[in-house]
């Protein structure tokens, strides 16, 4: 029972860390920093717009790819996978 | 071939692939009419949510709204795929896991509860008609516009086709044509922007050409800024959506929306497993991606074409109304695009400011369908287009009409009426109940509501402050007990239905509109569609007041939680 404890901790502080992610690439540069990160260029878009309308979406893939593997080590590692 | 015969041969080719697929995938039990035996391989559960979640609109008109809001139509890009990674991590392996058919059935066993189960198939009936409709129209503009044939008739013919794959295939046959569907779609969004970003920028990869230059060595998004400000509109790559604090919650609500739509949540039961349920939201998103970033640039570059086809900074350059192209002609006959003299110069001057404004009705939807035609692409694009078009609302209406069907036959009959029923009786059952919301869908296609225009809305209004909530805060809180879910429920629908309907009237008519002294937006300044995020925090807050002061959840539902939380069988 305490390893599935274990195991939830995990699970739930890589979710965290995650989320981080999400809400700082949207939320944070794609709308409440956007006018200072539009100062900074990359190629023909300012930045915050490309974050807006690219690079968030880009990130959210990488995300959700990222936690299904780290979320598949973890499984093995606690002996909970199927 | 002329451009209808193209059209024809393409939709008819589609729609014998899609009853081909029909009469091949048949659901010969419940599980594989709900869940489609439990084993589609997770990138094909992907390809088919992708498609299951991009609807007419997100095809047609979703590009046309960033064409011309601009930086603030950002919302609907963040907010219609972040959605995917709360989906993957708060709700969809767990609910795997747990292996009920149908998202009330979850939310029954995990607050031990019929009353929960009947709110939560009230929620979500509500929810998946209201967003059906908007298919159900779609379908018929796209028959009318492009086949020339009546709207009705179009409707009849896209409804059969439903029809067919759907009673005869429940989920299996959905899912293998939304397969389909989305290949067909992707295509038919790909293949004009990739035409047109290589026309102005020289690079084939919509993506990149949007942060490339243009033949004058100007960046395409400077120049677009330039020549909309030039005519008085606002910055292209600045302009905001009301506020900040709006776009934020109106991204938000779009995000635990989309998280919490029964129609996708469904889509995840149909995988072998918890792992493949992870991963099938990475796929569902790599292709929900594709065209999601493909849009911006069509926005852009379809805008910056309007823009310097009408009107040129310098009025003497402006186009005469009697040198317009041809599509202009096209589209001035569907009554989307309308020009008016006012000065009566024989020229169109195209404004920001409404007094001299001759452009009087540049509709949005006409971006993407207009496109290849701008771009001067062969008949074979445009007939392509329109056979993508119809993929996108057919398979969005598919799974919509699955969730209601089978949240009528397996949660209100089975569940809460008639618990006797043989498995024989139920899959007779869930195939009526097909028919029956196929029949009530097209009933509100013949005779759009009033409030079909608000109604997207309400769609995710309720999805965000009633479905999300209660899922997630049954997977990862042992707290929260039956009285607090019915509560919070009940509370964070009533909170976003009041402030919806006291600013668009009760049911969306107007004159019922209450409260009517207090200012638009009043709270912070949000708009009603962007609501349903402050419903889900009131759902959150009730639902854990209540349940501090009520009983605590029997010890066979703590158990339940602990076996949803790890992947292994036990």
């Amino acid at each position: 029972m305490s390893s599935n404890n274990d195991y939830w901790k995990a699970n739930i502080s890589l979710i965290l860390k995650c989320l981080i992610i999400w809400f700082c690439v949207s939320y944070l540069f794609g709308i409440v920093l956007v006018e200072e990160l539009n100062n900074l260029r990359l190629g023909g878009y300012k930045l915050g717009f490309w974050f807006a309308q690219q690079g968030s979406i880009y990130t959210f893939v990488v995300l959700v790819f990222y936690y299904a593997k780290k979320m598949s080590d973890i499984d093995k590692r606690f002996n909970v996978d199927e | 071939m002329d451009l209808q015969t193209l059209t024809l041969l393409f939709v008819g080719a589609t729609f014998a692939l899609y009853i081909g697929i029909a009469i091949w995938a048949r659901a010969s039990s419940t599980r594989e009419f709900y869940v489609a035996g439990g084993n589609i391989h997770p990138i094909a559960n992907g390809m088919a949510t992708a498609a299951d979640w991009m609807s007419a609109a997100s095809f047609i008109s979703m590009a046309g709204l960033i064409a011309f809001y601009g930086y603030g139509g950002s919302i609907f890009l963040m907010g219609w795929t972040g959605g995917y990674v709360l989906l993957a991590m708060l709700l969809a392996p767990y609910l795997r896991k747990h292996g009920s058919f149908t998202v009330p059935e979850f939310i029954s066993d995990r607050y031990y509860s019929k009353t929960a189960r009947v709110v939560a198939v009230i929620c979500l009936i509500i929810a998946s008609i209201t967003y059906v409709i908007g298919q159900m129209k779609g379908i018929g503009v796209a028959f009318s516009r492009f086949l020339e044939v009546d709207y009705e008739t179009g409707l009849i013919t896209g409804m059969s086709i439903v029809f067919i794959y759907a009673v005869m295939g429940g989920m299996k046959g959905i899912t293998y044509t939304q397969i389909a569907q989305y290949v067909i779609m992707i295509i038919a969004y790909t293949i004009p922007a990739i035409f047109i970003s290589f026309m102005l920028t020289g690079n084939p990869i919509p993506q990149l050409g949007l942060g490339s230059t243009l033949a004058d060595g100007t960046y395409l998004l400077d120049k677009l800024d330039l020549i909309v400000t030039d005519l008085g509109f606002a910055e292209y790559t600045t302009q905001s959506r009301l506020s900040q604090t709006n776009m934020f919650v109106y991204t938000l609500s779009l995000m635990i929306g989309t998280a919490g739509l029964p129609h996708v949540i469904m889509r995840f039961f149909t995988v072998p497993t918890v792992k493949a349920a992870r991963e099938s939201a990475g796929w569902a998103l790599v292709f929900i991606a594709i065209l999601y970033t493909t849009a911006p640039a069509v926005s852009a570059m379809s805008r910056l074409i309007l823009t310097e086809t009408i009107d040129q900074p310098k009025a003497e350059h402006n186009l005469a109304y009697a040198e317009r192209p041809s599509w202009f002609k096209n589209w001035e006959a569907t009554g989307l695009l309308k020009f008016e003299d006012k000065n009566k110069d024989g020229l169109i001057q195209y404004t920001g400011d409404k007094t001299t404004n001759e452009m009087v009705k540049v509709d949005r939807d006409i971006m993407v369908l207009a496109n290849p035609e701008i771009a001067g692409l062969p008949n074979w694009v445009i007939a392509l287009v329109a056979a993508g078009g119809l993929a996108a609302a057919l398979s969005t209406a598919a799974g919509l009409l699955l969730a209601i069907a089978s949240a009528i036959s397996h949660d209100l009959l089975k569940g809460v009426w008639h618990p006797e029923i043989t498995e024989k009786q139920e899959l007779l059952a869930s195939r009526l109940s097909m028919i029956g919301a196929i029949a009530l869908a097209g009933y509100f296609g013949f005779h759009p509501p009033d409030f079909a225009a608000g109604t997207v809305a309400l769609a995710f209004g309720l999805a965000a402050s009633s479905i999300f909530p209660v899922l997630m805060m049954g997977i990862f809180s042992k707290k929260i007990n039956k009285e607090g879910a019915i509560a919070g429920m009940l509370s964070g629908i009533g909170v976003t239905l009041l402030y919806v309907f006291q600013h668009k009237g009760i049911m969306f008519v107007s004159s019922t509109s209450f409260l009517g002294d207090m200012s638009p937006n009043w709270f912070f300044g949000i708009e009603p569609n962007a609501f349903g995020a402050i419903g889900a925090m009131v759902n959150f807050t009730v639902a854990y007041a209540v349940s501090s002061v009520t009983a605590k959840i029997p010890k066979e539902v703590e158990a339940m939680i602990d076996n949803i939380r790890i992947p292994k069988a036990h």
